[in-house]
């Protein structure tokens, strides 16, 4: 085999490089055009004049007041898909499991329970609380998680990994109605926020979630090196010289800061985090340093994508993006299981 | 002691999918005996196996068991003849050996019919025949491999069967439990006339303990015989593409593998010439 | 030769003894939920804001007519506890079914997805169509049964690996969760106690109509699945083992399932995917009862205990009035998780 492969020219090494900035400038195109529409279209569709004078802070006409109120949407939509995006993209490869997502992990559930706990209990009434909160209770479901999955024989495979992040969302989940259920008050803000939605997105709410997003990028992004060793096993990645913990705690912190920050803006969005890395990496490869920005920036078009369409199929009502994104991700995680050669009970 | 019966298989062709693992075969058990089946990877022994077993439905042709076609045959019928131990059977989570070679009894049972004394002596016949009464009340999971395989064979054969088919019963065990293990299947056949059907990795085990040897090749019949007759050095060059010696072994007096390959060998023709 | 004869029928009675030892304890656990039962069941009738003696419960179901007591027991309290029995009844036996067929504790039906697809059209039926009871039965079963087709086909690639199934469950049933929670919030108006019937199962409200359909569901299914206990406990074995014993496995595999569903989603129709209890209820009369032989019957006593137990303690126990789903759901979290880190410890089936 590596005998009869030719020789590598210079242009052969860097024609994928080529092939992934093409890549990447379409995904850039996808996600400016993705932006563009849900600025423009909703339950009232506006045209291009209308968007962009709006956008140049006009605020005269009906459609023009509408663009404004969907701007910090949309921006709040392309910030929680590349937060989830990402987040995915670097658990699945900290984990080194296909099926690794912030919603199968129950990391989900663990920042809901964590909010309603604050909501209830320490009354907590302030957003950027739930921030605090909302990513304590994202770690702590994602150490239990793993820890659980991780037990045994084989270590973390997919399905132990997976059923163990199934039970505890239930698990989480039986707990959070049991604190809503006495309190009609909490149960109907709660209620929304749980299906997962960028519908009531304010500026501020935007502002608030960026410095653990930027926090959590960096963290990612410094790990992408140290991810493609961590590719071949603990113990290679340990013999290239990789200190195999602090990689993994480092890449870690950073992918919960991502989804538990995304989680408390945008509430719980599941397949997200699974389906756009396994896209990215038909498109550009396993190379991690190309894969994350990737995945940041596929996930940001989208949940943007999901959002719009939430907005355009059920005329004048909305469907929340959390629903759209789970319809959508669903399959493609069938399709995923079924592609995968599973080892049989 | 028990009525011989003959096993076929005629015209057969086999396979999953689009594949096709065995093309056209005919061939016949022999009664009475321990015919071994071998071949190199993936050349469909367990397949035709799972077939000969009802398992697997042919595409073409049949297996005929006493005149009649097994994959007609209805299936408890079919098993109170003819038994099969797969390559990985499963136990249950804590189920004690007197309880899994119960299970044994199912075709003799009835949906809602009582646990009879019948039963109960075909399970304590089994355990004793396997050697394996000491652990009637132990958990399947903390016995070793060997015992576990004596175990599984203790199951089929409270089944009670005429006929027994096995799927590489020595995998996973060391070499003294694979020969305690076909030592075992032979007691079998010579004390109650069992006809026993395997499938063996191991060559010169094969040869030790067939009394029929069937070489299958690219899922076709390569050569099927007396171990003397099917395992030459032209077989093995043909079925595993490996330059060997056989020699008569000095134990049994059967045939003899020995592998060449390329390094080690002292002399090739000293070899040769003693043969 | 004497020596032989002399060791053989000691050798049987000895298996004998161990044979019946096993059954004896089966037999004895039965014997003991079904009594536990009856006292909880009876409770449940006397129990209450007001107290009824034994004599005007039993009245009561003689038809009798008791000032008080005949609305209180006869219209709330008796279609409630029967209903928690048979839900209980069904969730233990359907789930213990789906857990021995694809021998994982894990596999539940309401881990898999077959609960939430029924629990979705359950409300879907409701909110969306605005379906009477018949109606919302025959779509939660049809779903039910639909989503267990769905997710046997997706699995399906030359032979079904139970680890693929799980897993594909597992996904369908993550969106099944999100269309329930989708339709219950289109509703007019938000019902939190409706919802949390489509959400986690509630008994509350309940009636004959609801109870009368999984009666009959029980009466005819679940003697179907019994019947079905032999070749279910071959299938342990293994397929290809089973095959041998003489098990028609997929025709098994195919009335078991089907009976399996059509239970989960009666009961489902009525109560509410109510939660953990098809998950639950295996293991726990697995550890009652010891290795080996047909969990069946035993895990659907177990099941009809941990409903009719937690129904009662959520509506009286608490400051407020829980929803039986709740209550079970609380009980069986710690359950669960401590049983994913057992089975992982022991690296066997998973």
């Amino acid at each position: 085999m590596a005998v009869t492969r030719p020789a590598p020219d210079a242009g052969a090494a860097r024609r994928p490089v080529r092939a992934r900035s093409l890549w990447l400038l379409l995904a850039l195109a996808v996600l400016a055009a993705a932006m563009l529409a849900s600025v423009a279209w909703g339950s009232r569709i506006v045209g291009l004049a209308d968007v962009a004078a709006a956008l140049g802070g006009a605020d005269e006409t009906i459609e023009q007041a509408a663009v404004t109120k969907r701007v910090p949407r949309t921006l709040l939509a392309v910030l929680v898909g590349a937060a989830l995006g990402l987040s995915g993209a670097v658990m699945q490869g900290v984990t080194r499991n296909p099926l690794a997502d912030p919603g199968i992990l129950g990391v989900n559930m663990g920042a809901s329970l964590a909010v309603v706990c604050g909501m209830v209990f320490f009354g907590l009434t302030s957003p950027s609380g739930y921030i605090w909160v909302a990513i304590g209770g994202a770690a702590a479901a994602a150490v239990f998680v793993y820890t659980v999955g991780s037990l045994g024989r084989g270590g973390a495979t997919p399905l132990k990994l997976a059923l163990a992040g199934a039970a505890t969302s239930a698990a989480f989940s039986s707990l959070v109605t049991a604190v809503v259920m006495p309190r009609n008050d909490v149960a109907g803000s709660f209620r929304m926020w749980q299906i997962g939605g960028v519908g009531g997105a304010s500026f501020d709410g935007v502002v608030r979630v960026l410095p653990f997003l930027a926090v959590g990028l960096v963290l990612s992004l410094m790990s992408a090196r140290a991810l493609n060793s961590l590719a071949l096993g603990d113990d290679l990645a340990a013999g290239l010289g990789e200190r195999v913990a602090l990689v993994r705690a480092t890449a870690g912190l950073g992918a919960v800061l991502l989804c538990g920050a995304a989680t408390a803006a945008a509430g719980p969005i599941m397949f997200v985090g699974l389906v756009v890395p396994h896209m990215c990496r038909l498109l550009i490869g396993v190379d991690h340093r190309w894969l994350l920005p990737f995945s940041a920036l596929l996930g940001a078009a989208l949940l943007t994508v999901a959002d719009v369409v939430g907005r355009v199929v059920a005329r004048p009502a909305e469907v929340e993006v959390g629903i759209v994104t789970a319809l959508i991700g669903a399959p493609v995680f069938i399709y995923i299981v079924r592609r995968q050669k599973v080892r049989a009970l | 002691m028990t009525a011989n019966h003959s096993l076929e298989v005629q015209d057969l062709a086999l396979g999953y999918g689009d594949r096709v693992v065995i093309e056209s075969l005919d061939l016949a058990v022999r009664p009475g005996g321990i015919t071994v089946i071998v071949g190199a990877n993936a050349c469909g022994k367990s397949t035709l196996l799972r077939s000969m077993s009802r398992l697997l439905a042919p595409r073409k042709g049949r297996v005929v068991l006493d005149g009649k076609e097994v994959h007609r045959t209805p299936a408890k019928e079919l098993a109170r003849t003819m038994g099969l131990l797969p390559q990985s059977p499963i136990a249950p989570e804590g189920i004690t050996v007197a309880d899994l070679v119960g299970r044994g009894r199912h075709p003799h049972q009835g949906m809602f019919t009582r646990w009879s004394r019948e039963d109960d002596a075909a399970v304590a016949a089994a355990l004793e025949a396997t050697h394996t009464s000491d652990l009637a009340e132990r958990s399947v999971d903390e016995l070793s491999g060997g015992q576990r395989q004596r175990v599984w064979i203790a199951m089929a054969l409270a089944q009670q069967t005429d006929l027994l088919l096995l799927d590489e019963p020595t995998t996973f065990l060391d070499v003294s439990h694979q020969v305690e293990v076909l030592d075992l299947l032979t007691d079998l056949n010579r004390e109650r006339g069992t006809t026993i059907v395997m499938v063996l990795h191991d060559l010169n085990l094969a040869a030790r303990y067939a009394d029929q040897l069937i070489a299958l090749a690219d899922g076709r019949l390569h050569a099927m015989g007396e171990p003397a007759q099917v395992l030459t050095e032209d077989s093995v060059r043909a079925v595993f593409g490996l330059e060997s010696r056989v020699i008569p072994d000095p134990t049994t007096g059967r045939p003899l593998m020995l592998p060449l390959g390329r390094h080690h060998v002292l002399e090739p023709s000293g070899l040769a010439a003693e043969n | 030769m004497s020596a032989e004869t002399a060791i053989r029928p000691l050798g049987v009675e000895a298996v004998t003894r161990g044979r019946i030892r096993r059954t004896a304890r089966r037999g004895a656990v039965v014997a003991v939920l079904a009594v536990l039962i009856a006292a909880v069941f009876a409770t449940s009738l006397m129990v209450g804001r007001t107290f009824y003696p034994p004599a005007d419960v039993v009245a009561v179901i003689l038809g009798e007519q008791v000032p008080g007591a005949s609305f209180t027991v006869g219209t709330l309290r008796l279609p409630r506890a029967v209903l928690a029995v048979a839900a209980g009844l069904c969730f233990g036996i359907g789930g213990v079914t789906f857990q021995t067929m694809l021998r994982n504790p894990l596999a539940s039906p309401d881990i898999i997805g077959i609960s939430s697809g029924a629990s979705a059209a359950a409300a879907f039926a409701i909110v969306v169509l605005s379906l009477g009871r018949t109606g919302v039965s025959a779509v939660a079963i049809t779903a039910g049964l639909a989503v267990a087709l769905l997710i046997y086909a997706l699995a399906f690639r030359g032979g079904v690996a139970g680890t693929r199934l799980i897993l594909i469950g597992i996904g369908i049933a993550a969106m099944l969760d999100s269309l329930t929670s989708y339709v219950l919030s289109q509703a007019a108006e938000w019902d939190l106690q409706e919802a949390m019937r489509w959400l986690t199962g509630s008994l509350n409200g309940s009636t004959w109509t609801e109870t009368v359909p999984v009666l009959l569901a029980l009466a005819v299914l679940a003697p179907l699945l019994l019947s079905q206990a032999r070749n279910l406990s071959a299938m342990q074995l293994g397929d290809d083992t089973a095959s041998a014993l003489g098990v028609r496995v997929e025709r098994t595999r195919v009335i078991v399932i089907v009976a399996a569903v059509g239970l989960i989603a009666f009961a489902t129709a009525a109560a509410g995917p109510i939660a953990f209890v098809a998950f639950l209820s295996g293991p726990i009369a697995a550890r009652i009862v010891g290795p080996g032989g047909s969990l069946l019957v035993p895990s659907a006593l177990v099941g009809a205990l941990l409903v009719l137990v937690a129904d009662l303690a959520g509506q009286y126990a608490f400051g407020t009035r829980f929803p039986v789903g709740v209550v079970t759901g609380v009980l069986g979290a710690p359950y669960l998780v401590y049983l994913i880190v057992r089975t992982n410890r022991a690296g066997g089936s998973l």
